[in-house]
């Protein structure tokens, strides 16, 4: 299908661009931006006067909850939230039912969401088997089979050795590691940040030494290994610091932060409201101030959802009893800009931080994968069509996930996609 | 059940008998009433504020032994679904045995006779008495329980919208208004 | 935010934790326990003021002490009581918070003493009551213990009238300690001056010195001329998990003794929430010594647990 968008304001943070342009999209790919060379028939004129056309963000956590948790959600419901949030690329953690340490499960995975032929699938597989820690799954099998890299989800490893020898063992392939800071024994039983606010609520603490240690072995392991590292969702001010002295060290180290740590902090939590039950924790004010200031400085290279959908019975029970995570795939794009509008970050900065900044750690991760998170002539055409200026009620009736649950339920958020292309396809369309 | 209204006047009628003249009046008329009775058993039971202040003095006056009794009805009212907890004036003091006892209870206004319902239920909580006679200084009327004064210093007619407030000056002496609510 | 233990108008309707109610809210609560405590002295100690209403004691979390003296307290307000100890039943088969909470509703239920292992149960279920019913607290996991706090505010003003010149020591396991948490809150509303938290570092919670306390690791310096004197309970499950190495060595060095006892004000009070482990936090001499008023406590936890129920039940829907 030949398509021509006319007329929008392009935002391409790999390039720096950010300009009124024409986008001509042929065989699913970009063919031209600006004037074409030859004159051209499109089978569909899109007028695009007054959105931004961008690339389709590149989200690096979001759960979809198949298989084995289908009460919470499901492939369909969760890549079309996906789409209706202008992502067209998302990364898998491994923490499905069962675990994504076999070969044939992660295929069985790619096939499905091939057929649904909506957002670009990207899972991580296990970094050990059934994440309990212990034994190293068959990694290459399972690059094979289609991962990107390895992960432990919100299961730390506790074994130091076995830490060590997942590293050396991903480094002999050239594999990347995805893994969370979190210390397992001072985050034992820890439902909130340690600090004023949980003391004052009577809840179990997560102190932040649970971050800066986990973050300390992991860099001293990967010096002396050499393995290349993701840090996943980053949440204090500590944590922050260390992980920017690590890169000026020259460290092979990228980093992530959930949305939510990007705008909450732990008073959000209120008269416990189990929608704000998050791993990471929200910490206070002085760590959402450092993320953004990790994010502008390049610290942090990306934001990502990290959509974990929950459902009703899993947060209507005492706050420390409740399912962790949020909704979010919907609100990644919107978050991102109401970021930019608080902070007065320029467009091309802010939404670096959802397409090339997340599209760098995936290729570092596998290079293999097609382009994505750019618009350049000759990439897959993933793009989205978003009107900045309009506003959106998050509610039950605007969300697409089925999943309500997100700390941000209630309030209006700036941005809302009109179009998402995929691969050349108009995916999803606005009001269709 | 009532003996002489010494004051009968009709409503609206501005020329009303002070607080200490009424006083007086009540004086004699409990005075009265109690003079069959064997002055042992007798106690004077107010109701506060007003009827708290009475048979403090009502007390004195008389010469009666020992203390008088204070209630406060705050717990026995019937609108508790409506109105909630009434804050407390002072906590009720009944420093003397009710049972087989005469209680005279005092109060300043007897209106609806839901106090004097309320207060008689409390003081069954205490013990059963020989007997209850109701003194009040003033009867305006607007019954709507079968509760009537054994005496009463004045009884005068008034609408929903009157008010009458006793008070107290320094000296110990009553004073009383009339509040004429809009026609 | 607004408040959710007060209605509309302002009223408190439940009551799940001292923290964020006014000092007049409080002052109220001390003043109508002022109420009920004479009741006790009389023959017939009932007054009908709760007739016809329903009061359920749901225990998730056994206790015997506090279930009774919220049953006595109902008793005497002529309220019918209901007495659920549902850790042995239904939500050990599975059966949700909110879904017990439902069918108890639909018995006609008018006030919910609910006491929970969870910090914020209270919370939850008083967002799904319907309007004319009420929450009170009889203790949700660490978080609040609401009527402690309200009967030790009572018993302090009972011996030492003003509280703007008192210094008040909590002394033990504040970091699991709910009533330690409402006491502070307590404290500071009704104007202590001085709120000391005397305690190992491993058992006091971050943050402390921002709820206005003053933290003391010596408890020999932390009672120096303290008027009030506030033990808190030390379980037996923390002398394993690494928090405390043996009641002894707690005893030696955090327990209160007669020796300790000289160093806070000469007309010190000791007070306790019970019950009291004798040699382990305090010494019997001091326990059963002059300056105790622990049965005191007791006494007026009644008069103030029908105060709280009076006001709750009697706030506009």
């Amino acid at each position: 299908m030949k398509l021509h968008i006319k007329g929008a304001r392009l935002i391409d943070p790999s390039q720096g661009l950010d300009r009124v342009t024409d986008v001509w999209v042929v065989g699913g790919r970009i063919a031209t931006i600006g004037q074409p060379d030859k004159p051209f028939e499109a089978d569909r004129v899109i007028e695009a006067k007054g959105l931004v056309v961008m690339p389709g963000l590149v989200d690096l956590a979001a759960r979809l909850r198949e298989p084995g948790f289908e009460h919470r959600a499901t492939l369909e419901s969760e890549m079309r939230a996906a789409l209706a949030g202008g992502v067209t690329s998302l990364v898998l953690p491994p923490d499905t039912d069962p675990v994504l340490d076999e070969p044939g499960l992660v295929e069985m995975l790619k096939h499905r969401a091939r057929q649904l032929n909506q957002v670009n699938l990207y899972p991580l597989g296990a970094m050990t088997v059934g994440l309990k820690g212990e034994i190293l799954t068959e990694m290459a099998e399972l690059t094979e089979a289609g991962c990107v890299g390895f992960a432990q989800a919100d299961h730390p490893v506790t074994d130091t050795n076995v830490l060590l020898r997942a590293m050396q063992y991903a480094r002999s392939f050239g594999y990347t590691l995805w893994l969370r800071a979190q210390d397992a024994w001072l985050a034992k039983n820890g439902v909130a940040a340690s600090g004023a606010y949980a003391s004052r609520l009577g809840l179990s603490g997560v102190p932040v030494q649970a971050e800066t240690i986990a973050l300390q072995t992991l860099f001293e392991l990967q010096r002396s290994v050499g393995v290349s590292l993701h840090i996943c969702r980053i949440s204090s001010a500590a944590g922050v610091a260390l992980l920017r002295q690590a890169k000026l060290e020259g460290l092979p180290v990228t980093c992530d932060v959930s949305m939510n740590n990007v705008h909450l902090t732990d008073i959000d939590i209120g008269f416990y409201d189990s929608n704000y039950r998050l791993d990471p924790p929200l910490r206070g004010q002085r760590d959402r101030d450092a993320i953004r200031a990790g994010l502008l400085d390049g610290t942090i290279d990306a934001i990502c959802s990290d959509h974990s959908p929950v459902d009703d019975d899993g947060k209507q029970v005492p706050f420390a009893e409740a399912e962790v995570g949020a909704t979010g795939l919907e609100l990644l794009l919107s978050l991102t800009l109401k970021w930019a509008e608080q902070d007065r970050v320029p467009l091309v900065d802010a939404l670096a931080r959802v397409t090339d900044g997340p599209a760098k750690v995936l290729t570092n991760s596998m290079p293999a994968i097609p382009s994505c998170g750019r618009l350049v002539v000759g990439a897959p055409a993933d793009l989205c069509l978003v009107n900045i200026d309009d506003h959106w009620l998050v509610d039950r009736h605007s969300l697409l996930s089925q999943s309500q649950h997100t700390p941000f339920i209630g309030t209006e958020l700036p941005g809302r996609v009109n179009m998402t292309i995929v691969r050349g396809r108009v995916a999803w369309e606005q009001g269709v | 059940m009532t003996s002489k209204q010494p004051s009968h006047q009709p409503s609206h009628q501005p020329d009303l008998p002070t607080g200490e003249q009424l006083y007086e009046t009540l004086l004699a008329g409990v005075h009265a009433l109690i003079a069959p009775l064997e002055r042992q058993s007798v106690h004077l039971v107010g109701i506060h504020s007003g009827g708290a202040w009475l048979a403090q003095r009502l007390h004195q006056d008389l010469g009666l032994s020992g203390s008088c009794g204070l209630l406060d009805i705050s717990l026995y009212r019937d609108d508790f679904d409506r109105i909630g907890l009434h804050t407390q004036v002072m906590p009720t003091q009944i420093d003397f045995p009710v049972a087989s006892q005469h209680l005279i209870v005092v109060d300043d206004v007897l209106y609806t006779g839901r106090t004097i319902r309320a207060a008689m239920n409390e003081l069954f909580d205490h013990g059963r008495p020989a007997s209850i006679k109701l003194v009040v200084l003033i009867d305006r009327g607007g019954r709507q329980l079968p509760i009537d004064a054994d005496f009463a210093a004045l009884t005068i007619n008034l609408t929903k919208k009157d008010n009458f407030v006793l008070q107290k000056t320094e000296t110990g002496a009553f004073t009383l208004h009339l509040e004429y609510g809009n026609a | 935010m607004l408040n959710p233990q007060l209605n509309r108008h302002g009223e408190l309707t439940h009551l799940i934790t001292t923290e964020g109610l006014s000092r007049q809210i409080l002052t109220h609560i001390l003043d109508t326990a002022n109420t009920f405590v004479p009741l006790a002295q009389r023959d017939v100690k009932k007054v009908p003021l709760l007739r016809g209403k329903s009061v359920f004691n749901l225990f998730f979390e056994n206790s015997t002490r506090t279930r009774t003296t919220f049953e006595i307290a109902a008793t005497r307000l002529s309220a019918d009581v209901f007495n659920l100890n549902i850790s042995a039943s239904s939500a050990s088969k599975g059966e949700t918070l909110l879904d017990t909470i439902a069918n108890l509703a639909a018995m006609q239920a008018d006030i919910f003493v609910v006491r929970h292992e969870a910090s914020g149960a209270p919370f939850l279920i008083a967002r799904h009551v319907a309007p004319h019913i009420h929450v009170i607290n009889a203790g949700d996991g660490r978080h609040a213990h609401p009527t402690q706090a309200l009967l030790d505010m009572y018993t302090i003003r009972h011996f030492k009238k003003d509280f703007t010149n008192l210094r008040v020591a909590v002394v033990g396991d504040i970091l699991h300690s709910r009533v330690a948490r409402s006491n502070i809150h307590a404290l500071t509303t009704l104007g202590v001056p001085e709120v000391r938290a005397i305690a190992p570092l491993t058992l006091l919670p971050s943050g402390l010195e921002q709820m206005g306390v003053r933290v003391f690791s010596d408890m020999r310096e932390g009672l120096k001329d303290v008027d009030v004197i506030i033990m808190l309970r030390l379980q037996n499950e923390r002398m394993r998990g690494a928090l405390l190495p043996s009641a002894h060595e707690y005893f030696k060095h955090y327990g209160l003794t007669q020796e300790k006892l000289v160093l806070a004000k000469p007309d010190v009070i000791v007070m306790h929430p019970g019950p009291m482990n004798r040699g382990v936090e305090i010494d019997s001499a001091v326990a059963d010594g002059p300056h105790a008023v622990i049965l005191d406590q007791v006494n007026f936890g009644i008069a103030v647990r029908m105060a709280v129920m009076s006001i709750v039940a009697g706030a506009s829907a």
